[in-house]
């Protein structure tokens, strides 16, 4: 059985988010992971690709590839992320010459809650969180990766986690990238929307396979001085019942 | 994104966004149509495998539009009817007016067609001087409301029973007695009886065309389009050139799909094949029957072989109602024929990519939309490529393309790439530190408007890593 994972953290985790992948690495060392991070990963190109500058996302599309050429599983925390390498490098390299590489790249990379479910077969990953916890799917998990069940699976294994669900649990957070800021009336909108229907659970915490959608609904249940807060997956997982930090000091 | 469209859409969206109760009115019929669109996929054995075969149907007609128009039109002519390939609107409106004027006529009824909204039709009548009543329920009301439908399958679900009666009440010269739907459709049927027998000129939209057997297809639940298509003395049916299928056959599964997934039907209360004017010895029937098949500019969408399968849309508005931008905006927002998703896609092609570029990202492309349509059109994706055409057309900003090659610079160099981030969390420190959130200064100002602060920590996770990996 392969006991070695590369991890990719996307660049806003890396920068904004650091606690989300610490914890990633917690969680696959626990279920007996080793975990190597290629240093001079960057970012998948996504932000770019999105906006519609493909010239610009393909050189920093093909420098992933190179990157983690040699890995034997990708693993990232974001299913956004992730999509993008899986679902749009076949696209956006069609006629580059990494182009088989990056096949082979997309083809054995993972989301989180995907490689612990469908590649690792575990479930139960020895969490305790004893919160009320209510579940966002996110929409590149959901609908581009085809993720419904995995993370429930794991959360429902996390000791004394009480989850709720919420009303319209799988429409969109309003993030999307630029969309955040280019359209940013529609997107907090849709933001207090989402953090409407998360807060009426009168659960504590929100969670999500992406850090981009927690960091949007953050920010907007911050904004609305909501008591609730965004945590991501992989920071319940890591919880082990034996640390006494509180999650609530880090965001998401 | 600058374009006078653009801007209007921008401050729309912020006014309507804000709107709360409009979110409440949209809310509440979404989640009616949402629970029935669910009981209706339900009652189709396999919905996937039906998606699937209307994805097939649509994409043999799309592929060989040729050949399926030209044995559509074949029929028709050959049971006395007309056709007129109309290569854009002005084409399309003109012909119809052509004939109103060679039939001399005064009144006209129209039932509901996207197409006809598209190209202007009513307008252009009216200007030639010719009334024109729309006689779908949701459309009659929208006319008198001197606006463009709300939603392409029901115009005016943005109203309330009450703002609807207080309209007909200043509108249509009689007192209004209640706001009970029932006795408000049976004032406008009141109406729109005497325009029907008066009007010299029935317009339809069709919802297919079917090439084998040359027929239209319309599906309706008023029956206004069944009186629309067989009172008057002329029937036109305008429609675009994309509407075609090949086999009567295929509506056995169009037709259900068409239903459930734009209102939950399991079919739609009227189902209607005409394939020519009145034949001798018949006891009803228009003595004209005319098709206007409508290209304006679809031919080229179906010149690209990557954005073609846009034209396997058969209008059901699923895409609409699951779309949370949608909900959020409504439809006039869009300032468009269609709007939602397959608007956002559409537009730019029909109407411009410079004037509509904006709608290609106006989408957080969650793909929602993709998940209902019925013949399968990879919506968002699609949404991509017109951003990506977009870009390669220098349709988007200068500012915007320069700091895109700048950040493909950083990208490629982890250094510079750790730098930046360093340098974007210290100095977002030092001005949050003084203050400054949300002014000028504040290069994440649009961001902070609505959210609390992005978290800046001190370290980013490759330092944290550096550091563990040192210490053990």
């Amino acid at each position: 059985m392969q006991r070695n994972v590369s991890l990719f953290v996307p660049c806003f985790v890396d920068q904004l988010l650091p606690e989300v992948a610490v914890d990633t690495v917690k969680v696959l060392r626990r279920i007996g992971y080793d975990v190597e991070y290629p240093e001079d990963q960057t970012c998948c190109s996504q932000p770019a690709f999105n906006t519609g500058y493909w010239d610009e996302a393909r050189p920093c599309a093909e420098r992933f590839v190179r990157v983690f050429k040699h890995a034997d599983v990708v693993v990232s925390p974001s299913g956004s992320c992730v999509t993008m390498v899986r679902n749009f490098y076949p696209e956006l390299l069609a006629r580059s010459s990494v182009r088989d590489d990056a096949i082979a790249v997309a083809s054995r990379t993972f989301e989180l809650s995907e490689f612990l479910v469908k590649v690792a077969a575990v479930t139960q990953v020895g969490a305790t969180f004893p919160h009320a916890v209510t579940y966002h799917a996110s929409c590149h998990g959901l609908r581009e990766l085809k993720l419904r069940d995995e993370p429930l699976q794991l959360l429902r294994q996390v000791k004394n986690l009480k989850l709720v669900e919420m009303n319209r649990s799988e429409e969109c957070c309003g993030f999307g990238g630029t969309f955040a800021i280019k359209f940013a009336d529609i997107s907090a909108a849709m933001g207090n929307s989402k953090a409407e229907n998360a807060a009426a659970t009168g659960a504590e915490f929100v969670t999500a396979i992406d850090p981009s959608c927690l960091l949007h609904i953050q920010g907007i249940l911050g904004k609305r001085q909501t008591r609730m807060r965004a945590i991501h997956l992989a920071s319940i997982l890591a919880q082990d019942g034996q640390t006494s930090k509180s999650p609530q000091q880090e965001r998401p | 994104m600058s374009s006078t469209a653009a801007r209007r859409f921008l401050q729309d969206a912020a006014v309507k966004s804000a709107d709360l109760m409009h979110r409440e009115v949209i809310r509440r019929g979404m989640d009616s149509y949402d629970a029935a669109h669910l009981k209706g996929r339900a009652r189709i054995k396999d919905w996937e495998a039906a998606r699937q075969k209307c994805q097939e149907i649509k994409r043999e007609a799309i592929n060989h539009l040729d050949r399926y128009l030209l044995q559509f039109e074949e029929k028709v002519v050959a049971r006395g009817g007309h056709v007129f390939w109309a290569a854009n609107s002005e084409e399309a409106c003109a012909y119809v007016k052509n004939l109103a004027t060679r039939f001399n006529v005064r009144t006209v009824v129209k039932s509901k067609s996207m197409v006809t909204e598209e190209i202007h039709l009513g307008p252009a009548l009216e200007k030639a001087g010719i009334k024109v009543w729309e006689t779908d329920f949701g459309e009659f009301i929208v006319q008198l409301r001197e606006e463009g439908p709300y939603h392409i399958v029901t115009p005016a679900m943005h109203l309330l029973r009450g703002q609807i009666a207080t309209l007909f009440q200043e509108k249509l010269g009689q007192k209004i007695e209640s706001d009970d739907p029932a006795y408000l459709m049976a004032v406008a049927r009141s109406v729109l009886r005497q325009a029907f027998f008066s009007a010299e000129m029935g317009i339809s939209g069709a919802n297919f065309l079917v090439a084998d057997a040359g027929v239209i297809a319309i599906s309706t639940n008023e029956g206004n389009g069944r009186l629309c298509t067989s009172v008057p003395r002329i029937h036109v049916a305008v429609t675009g050139i994309e509407k075609v299928i090949p086999r009567l056959e295929d509506l056995a599964v169009l037709w259900p799909v068409l239903a459930t997934s734009g209102t939950g039907q399991g079919i739609t209360t009227y189902s209607t094949l005409i394939g020519g004017p009145r034949r001798p010895g018949e006891a009803d029937g228009p003595e004209e029957f005319h098709v206007v098949l409508v290209d304006n500019g679809r031919s080229q969408l179906l010149a690209d072989p990557e954005q073609r399968e846009v034209l396997h849309c058969i209008r059901c508005g699923a895409c609409l109602n699951i779309c949370p931008v949608f909900r959020h905006v409504g439809g006039h927002t869009y300032g468009t024929t269609y709007p939602g998703p397959i608007g956002s896609v559409l537009t730019p092609h029909l109407n411009g990519i410079k004037e509509f570029n904006h709608l290609s990202y106006a989408s957080s492309l969650c793909g929602a939309c993709t998940s209902v349509c019925p013949v399968k059109i990879d919506l968002h994706h699609h949404l991509l490529q017109n951003r990506r055409n977009a870009t390669e057309a220098g349709a988007t900003k200068s500012s915007e393309r320069l700091m895109f090659r700048a950040w493909r610079h950083a990208m490629l160099r982890p250094r510079m790439y750790a730098l930046g981030g360093w340098l974007m969390r210290k100095s977002l420190r030092v001005v949050y530190g003084l203050g400054l959130q949300g002014t000028v200064l504040d290069p994440m100002r649009k961001w902070n408007r609505y959210r609390s602060p992005v978290p800046l920590p001190s370290e980013s996770f490759r330092a944290r890593w550096r550091k563990d990996r040192a210490a053990s």
